[in-house]
């Protein structure tokens, strides 16, 4: 901090200072020499140097978070080095959240708030402080001028300090001992002042975020149509919350996801690309409340407070009826099927552990727009559901469910059954499996949405600190600060010399073309000395 | 909404004679810079070299110059050539600009929804903040140094990256992608430009390094004919202060959307860790500069390894990495 205390343009002491010993005698100065070292503008240079590098690995490999399949891609191709990566005190798959780039952008922001928070305080006395003393000479700044003028020299003095207060300095009139008067001026205290407000508002934006990280949660919920939601973490397919987070950060809210449409380019270019969802969902607040209707769309997320629900993926959910050798019904309804390409050709299974004598399972490929190949493959065309189909293979047997050992909801493991059949199936079709009572029919089909839910109360502090960045940053790098200093003497015969001098401390480009508008502005509310009497002399430098 | 076919065919034709209007003008700046005589700034600048001999023959330090206000020069043949090099430049940028507004009618929306059209609009704000600078600061010879790499990547948008007109996907449509793209696409302009004064700066101080202590100039006598590096090295600054307040914007109203979109405002994807990383760099760069011990020859590199990071968020992180944002479609 030490060395910027002066302004760049009479910057005299930017030597780069030899580092300084650390006292000796006692383990309070060694801290205060550790704190002085962290809080310097050196070392703070040197740690965003190292927050960048840090951030790197990250976007380099995979991160389970963001992309947990191809973490999963990523140990199959490298089987040695996955594992080390992905020990405790490496984790390179998740580098954001591991202990060495935690540990660099908290030492970061320990250095910001050490050195921001002392430098505010000085600020504040300094805003208050009054324009520093003229130099005795100032004709030796980088800009002066001479002037004369007939006035006296309390009004001139005092015509000059309104002139230059117009341009929005903050001026004294200061009369000197040998009856001279001067006008200190200075502005460009904004300078400082955004750049405060910018560093703070870092520290205000990662506050933000650590509350959000700590007290909320993210789960999703795939439901489909017709479906309802009730917010509790046990209902969520997957559910993250915050290390401080309690249950009843929970809004109590309940929705149901009535109707589901989406709509695609037909043709050019991108034919078959989404051009809107629109997901119509029936929710109410809390238990008891009167429910309402909300048309959920990407981008226009459903907003209860702090906590929001977002529109992510979506798919189709074929329903079945399958009857067992018995002719009962043992199974119906939708069964969410997983997308697998653009043309949302979509696979899914149906177990049936409820089918007597013999389990059933059913393997199937949904495809919304069916064209069928040689051979009865069926392959999909268009995104939207124009000629639906499935086409199914069954099996008779075990499904192994008993197992103990948890399945996957969208995997048939067939290990200990027996293929039975192969059909494909328009809605409203019906086919018996094999030679018994057995039959599957494809009875249409529903869409379903994959909903995010997210509860950050640290997300309206972020904005505003980013705001505040923002604000400060636009203050910091375009207020420039100006001393000007304009002294008015007798020089008898009724006349008054009106010497002006000033030095930009910021950015002096332009400072030229500033001081010369001020001399211009003061030469006009100065009335000049009649003709006749001694020549005026303007020196411009 | 159909795409207009028409204002489609015009608009690629735009672009075709935007290039046509950019090459011969970086041409005749080259030329210019290389074989001209010494324009005003030159001439100073020779000043400064002859002072510098006499004062290494006396033991003096080198000497540093002072910021330098060009001064208008007799019209030589070559101060005619860069003449119509600004010309061209100026022709190239309106054909340009018309090429961006025609694509955006002929598809109904901002016409930044893709590589193609971004690297497109990047260039404009890149030849803009130059003419810019033109203006301001008598940055002349800027011409060759900022037009080659647009040439460059034009050209690639042009061929290899081409995506024709087209509408875009459900979750791009909103009023944040403008925003967010559009200070995006003015601060890598401004950027570049300032990164680009950064790297003259250093081949400028080598260069004046080299002459004051009478040593062979060789390569970096290209520098020859830029002006006193301090004058660059302000130049530098001017452009990255007035660039990193609206990366800052940009990358804040990236967080808004994504959060609209997405359902969380940060999630380091590779592109908003790039742009982060970015953003980084040239803050390191504008402390540098207040840093004793870093202003000059060390901020100034800081400013070109800035560049190399905006520069592999731009083709990198879209070409190499797979990230949420690549389905913006190259
Ligand atoms: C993520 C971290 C940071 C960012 C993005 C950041 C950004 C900036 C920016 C953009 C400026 C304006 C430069 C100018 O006026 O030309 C600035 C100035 C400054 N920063 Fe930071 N900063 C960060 C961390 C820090 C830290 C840790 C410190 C303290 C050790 C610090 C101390 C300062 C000081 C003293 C100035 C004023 C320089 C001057 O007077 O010209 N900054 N910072």
């Amino acid at each position: 901090m030490t060395e910027l205390d002066e302004g760049t343009s009479i910057d005299l002491g930017s030597a780069p200072q030899a580092p300084e010993r650390p006292p000796r005698l006692t383990a309070w100065g060694y801290v205060r020499y550790s704190w002085r070292q962290l809080t310097s503008m050196r070392t703070a240079l040197v740690l965003l140097f190292l927050v960048a590098l840090a951030a790197v690995p990250g976007s380099l490999l995979p991160q389970h978070n963001t992309n947990p399949i191809r973490v999963r891609d990523y140990f199959i191709a490298h089987p040695r080095l996955a594992p080390i990566f992905d020990r405790r005190s490496v984790s390179l798959f998740d580098v954001y959240s591991s202990w060495w780039f935690s540990a660099t952008y908290l030492l970061l922001f320990i250095s910001l708030a050490g050195c921001v928070i002392p430098r505010a305080a000085k600020h504040y006395t300094a805003m208050r402080a009054r324009p520093p003393a003229a130099p005795r000479r100032l004709e030796r700044l980088p800009e002066s001028a001479v002037l004369e003028t007939s006035l006296a020299v309390d009004e001139a003095a005092q015509a000059l300090r309104d002139a230059v207060r117009r341009t929005r300095f903050r001026v004294d009139l200061v009369p000197e001992l040998d009856g001279a008067v001067t006008v200190r001026a200075e502005k460009g205290f904004l300078r400082e002042t955004g750049n405060l407000v910018f560093h703070l508002a870092l520290l205000v934006l990662l506050l933000g975020v650590a509350v959000g990280g700590l007290f909320g949660y993210k789960g999703t919920v795939l439901v489909v149509e017709g479906d309802s939601f009730v917010n509790a973490a046990g209902n969520y397919d997957d559910f993250m919350p915050g290390h401080r987070f309690r249950d009843s950060a929970l809004a109590p809210f309940t929705l149901t996801l009535e109707h589901f449409a989406a709509q695609y380019y037909d043709s050019g270019d991108k034919a078959g690309t989404a051009k809107r969802f629109d997901a119509t969902l029936r929710w109410s607040p809390r238990p008891g409340a009167p429910t309402r209707s909300y048309d959920l769309q990407v981008n226009h997320p459903l907003v209860m407070g702090q906590t929001k629900v977002y529109l992510l993926g979506d798919g189709y959910a074929p329903e079945f009826t399958v009857r067992d050798d018995t002719g009962k019904v043992a199974f119906q309804g939708p069964v969410p099927f997983l997308p697998q390409d653009s043309q949302l050709s979509s696979t899914g299974v149906v177990k049936v552990p409820g089918a007597q004598p013999q389990q059933l399972g059913l393997d199937a490929l949904f495809t919304p727009t069916t064209r069928l190949l040689q051979g009865g493959v069926a392959v999909s065309t268009f995104p939207a559901a124009l000629a639906p189909a499935v086409s199914v293979v069954a099996y008779r047997g075990n499904l192994g469910l008993e197992s103990g050992v948890p399945q996957s909801v969208y995997r048939l493991d067939t290990s200990r059954m027996t293929k039975a059949d192969r059909f494909v199936l328009a809605p409203g079709q019906t086919h018996q499996i094999g030679a018994g009572k057995a039959s599957v029919t494809f009875d249409g089909y529903r869409m379903w949405t994959n909903l995010q839910v997210t509860y950050d109360p640290g997300k309206d502090l972020a904005l505003a600190a980013a705001a505040a960045m923002v604000l400060g940053l636009l203050l910091s790098l375009r207020v420039r600060r100006r001393r000007v200093w304009v002294r008015a003497r007798p020089a008898g015969a009724g006349r008054t010399v009106v010497e002006m001098g000033g030095l930009a401390r910021t950015d002096e480009s332009g400072f030229r073309h500033e001081f010369a508008d001020l001399v211009s502005r003061a030469r006009s509310v100065l009335p000049a000395v009649p003709t006749g009497a001694a020549a005026p002399t303007d020196r411009e430098e | 909404m159909a795409v207009d076919l028409g204002l489609a065919t015009l608009s690629d034709n735009l672009f075709g004679a935007a290039l046509l209007a950019y090459a011969p003008a970086a041409l005749g700046f080259a030329v210019e810079a290389a074989f001209g005589p010494r324009t005003a700034t030159a001439s100073v600048e020779a000043a400064v070299e002859a002072q510098s001999r006499q004062l290494v023959g006396a033991g003096g330090p080198p000497l540093a110059a002072g910021p330098v206000e060009p001064r208008p020069t007799a019209r030589s043949t070559w101060d005619r050539v860069a003449r119509v090099s600004v010309g061209l430049t100026i022709l190239g940028f309106l054909l340009h600009a018309g090429s961006i507004l025609s694509r955006g009618l002929a598809a109904g929306r901002i016409p930044w929804g893709n590589m193609t059209e971004f690297i497109s609009a990047t260039c404009l704000a890149v030849v803009g903040a130059y003419l810019w600078l033109l203006w301001r600061e008598k940055a002349r010879f800027l011409g060759a140094f900022v037009l080659a790499p647009v040439l460059l990547s034009m050209g690639l948008a042009g061929t290899v990256l081409y995506t024709s007109v087209g509408p875009v996907q459900a979750v791009l449509s909103t009023y944040w992608l403008p925003i967010h793209v559009t200070a995006a696409v003015v601060a890598t302009g401004i950027f570049v430009l300032g990164s680009t004064a950064a790297m003259l700066h250093l081949m400028s101080l080598h260069y004046e390094v080299l002459v004051a202590q009478g040593k062979r100039v060789g390569f970096s006598g290209l520098a020859r004919k830029l002006p006193p590096a301090e004058t660059l090295d302000r130049l530098a600054q001017r452009a990255i202060g007035l660039g990193f307040p609206i990366w800052t914007f940009a990358v804040i109203a990236g967080a808004i959307w994504a959060e609209s979109a997405w359902g969380r405002y940060w999630g380091w994807d590779p592109k908003e860790t790039w742009a982060f990383i970015t953003w980084v760099a040239y803050a390191a760069y504008l402390h540098a500069r207040s840093t004793a011990g870093w202003r000059g020859k060390a901020a100034s590199w800081i400013a070109v390894a800035a560049l190399v990071c905006l520069i592999f968020n731009f083709f990198g992180v879209n070409l190499v990495i797979t990230g949420k944002h690549s389905y913006a479609g190259v």
